[in-house]
């Protein structure tokens, strides 16, 4: 057989065995919350097709305030499945946020931050970051009302800053004003600095996960004391139940982005007031509604100024939670932390819909 | 006692040399970043030495309790004519987060779709998030030419 032969050719020029040993070593424990092990690997292949589909973008976009609105619409209209490849890095971006989230806060409930893989959460909260701004850069770069408006309010959050607030806006606008400079600022950002720094952390993320193993969650382990856990062979028992899950999703991301394609509004105007009933995309939806309900001013400060620093403080808590929680390193039960990370899922939640549901003229 | 004044000697060459390499390093590591984290702030463009701007439309044109954007330099600018008949003008950009503020005929007054700021037709900030009022422009009526100042 020619996969026997072309591996026996390689084996006789590399030495395999790390390889092969790896294969055969890599198990998966099975108990009531291993459902939860399949979101990375999900988010993991939707990034995947977000780098093919964006690598196919570039060949006709063309980042500029003059053409870039001109351009998307190019993709849509004229290049033969131009509206697939569109739709689908669309799509595929919003789930990949979704499935990214889903793992991000399974990761924490189980605890699995703790001691020894503090390093993994802390490159995985990276990566988080780095996923939100891949979705704000990507979001202009179609140069319509929405988009102009979202990079608006977005830079002029990171304006708020103490301090560094206002060269971080210039630098992120490649400029004072949101121009055309800020789309190319914005693909350069897009298309080659946060891939760079992606590849960097990923590479790191996944060796960590693949150098320590599957976490286990405390309860289950304490339920088990002295017994060995079930565990299936990663490959292929697990890895079927992956790729079967993708193929899922690719079907489910070729339906979305041929029924319901995904628009692309008006050009951009400088010189049009923000449209009635505009709202970011859904996953700055929480933060957003946040900003409506904070009162201009509190006491001496702005109310945004405290809003934002409020979910700075936040994303900080999150990166550091291995640092602050001592009692799931020692592998004791840390009521307290879980408590606290129901308590952002539930204000990420109701933020959300209420941005959805509550009425957005006063 | 010679051995260890020895010691003590190639000690004190080995922190020298360590220094030097420390430092140079450092230097060469500041003359790469330097030029590179200035390249990455952009660059002050000029501001228009015009202060003043001709309307495009004609007093005649505007109907009461109406508002129009135009172009103010380079940021947008509302004019408001009250159902009372006064011009008003103002900066277009919210001061909230910096979005672009429209005349609503129903309520009469200025709003901010992004976050639900509402100011009056005085620019004054009513509702909403907006910690500042709008700023005001100084009007000029030549005639049937409308001409906007900074205030």
């Amino acid at each position: 057989m020619a996969v026997v032969r072309i591996t026996a050719w390689l084996e006789e020029r590399i030495d395999l065995w790390p390889i092969r040993h790896f294969i055969q070593k890599k198990v998966i424990p099975v108990h009531r919350h291993s459902v939860w092990y399949y979101f990375g690997g999900m988010t993991l292949f939707l990034f995947a097709i977000q780098v093919a589909t964006g690598i196919l973008l570039t060949l006709y976009y063309r980042p500029s305030g003059e053409e870039a609105y001109e351009s998307v619409q190019f993709i849509m209209t004229d290049v033969q499945f131009g509206w697939l490849v569109r739709s689908i890095h669309s799509w595929s971006a919003n789930l990949m946020v979704l499935m990214m989230m889903i793992h991000a806060f399974s990761v924490y409930l189980m605890q699995a931050y703790r001691k020894p893989r503090e390093l993994t959460w802390v490159t995985g909260m990276l990566l988080f970051g780095i996923v939100l701004f891949f979705g704000f850069s990507g979001y202009l770069l179609p140069w319509n009302v929405l988009s102009y408006f979202a990079t608006k309010v977005g830079t002029e959050i990171a304006g708020q800053f103490p301090l560094v607030g206002h060269l971080l806006m210039r630098l992120l606008r490649g400029g004072d004003e949101v121009t055309g400079a800020t789309v190319s600022r914005f693909y350069g950002i897009h298309i080659a600095i946060l891939p760079a720094l992606t590849t960097a952390i990923l590479a790191l993320h996944l060796f960590l996960v693949q150098k320590q193993g599957m976490s286990v969650p405390p309860s289950v382990e304490r339920a088990h004391r002295g017994q060995p856990l079930r565990a299936m062979p990663f490959v292929p028992n697990f890895l079927l139940r992956d790729l079967f899950g993708w193929f899922v999703t690719l079907g489910l991301l070729a339906a979305l982005a041929a029924l319901f394609p995904w628009e692309l509004g008006q050009k951009a105007d400088p010189f049009a007031p923000a449209p009635a009933g505009i709202r970011p995309e859904w996953y700055f939806v929480f933060m957003f509604q946040s900003l409506k309900y904070i009162p201009a001013k509190i006491g001496p400060f702005d109310g945004e100024v405290l809003g934002v620093l409020g979910f700075s403080l936040g994303g900080l808590f999150l990166l550091l939670v291995p640092f602050l929680d001592k009692k799931s390193a020692l592998g004791e039960p840390s009521p307290l932390f879980r408590r606290i990370g129901i308590g952002i899922i539930a204000y990420i939640v109701i933020f959300t819909v209420l941005g959805y549901v509550a009425p957005a003229v006063p | 006692m010679v051995v260890h004044e020895q010691g003590e000697q190639v000690d004190h060459g080995r922190r020298m040399v360590n220094w030097l390499l420390g430092s140079s390093l450092g230097v060469l590591f500041v003359s790469i970043f330097y030029p590179i984290v200035k390249y990455l702030i952009p660059p002050k463009l000029a501001e228009p030495t015009t202060v003043s701007v001709t309307l495009p439309w004609k007093l005649a044109e505007l109907k009461a309790n109406s508002g129009r954007i135009f172009r103010f330099k380079s940021l947008p600018g509302i004019l408001v004519k009250t159902s009372g008949g006064d011009l008003r003008a103002f900066s277009a950009v919210c001061t909230h987060l910096q979005c672009t503020v429209q005349y609503r005929e129903d309520r009469q007054d200025i709003w901010c779709a992004c976050h639900n700021g509402v100011y009056d037709l005085n620019g004054k900030n009513i509702s909403g998030p907006p910690p500042r009022p709008l700023e005001a422009l100084k009007l000029n009526v030549r005639g049937d030419q409308i001409i906007v100042m900074k205030g």
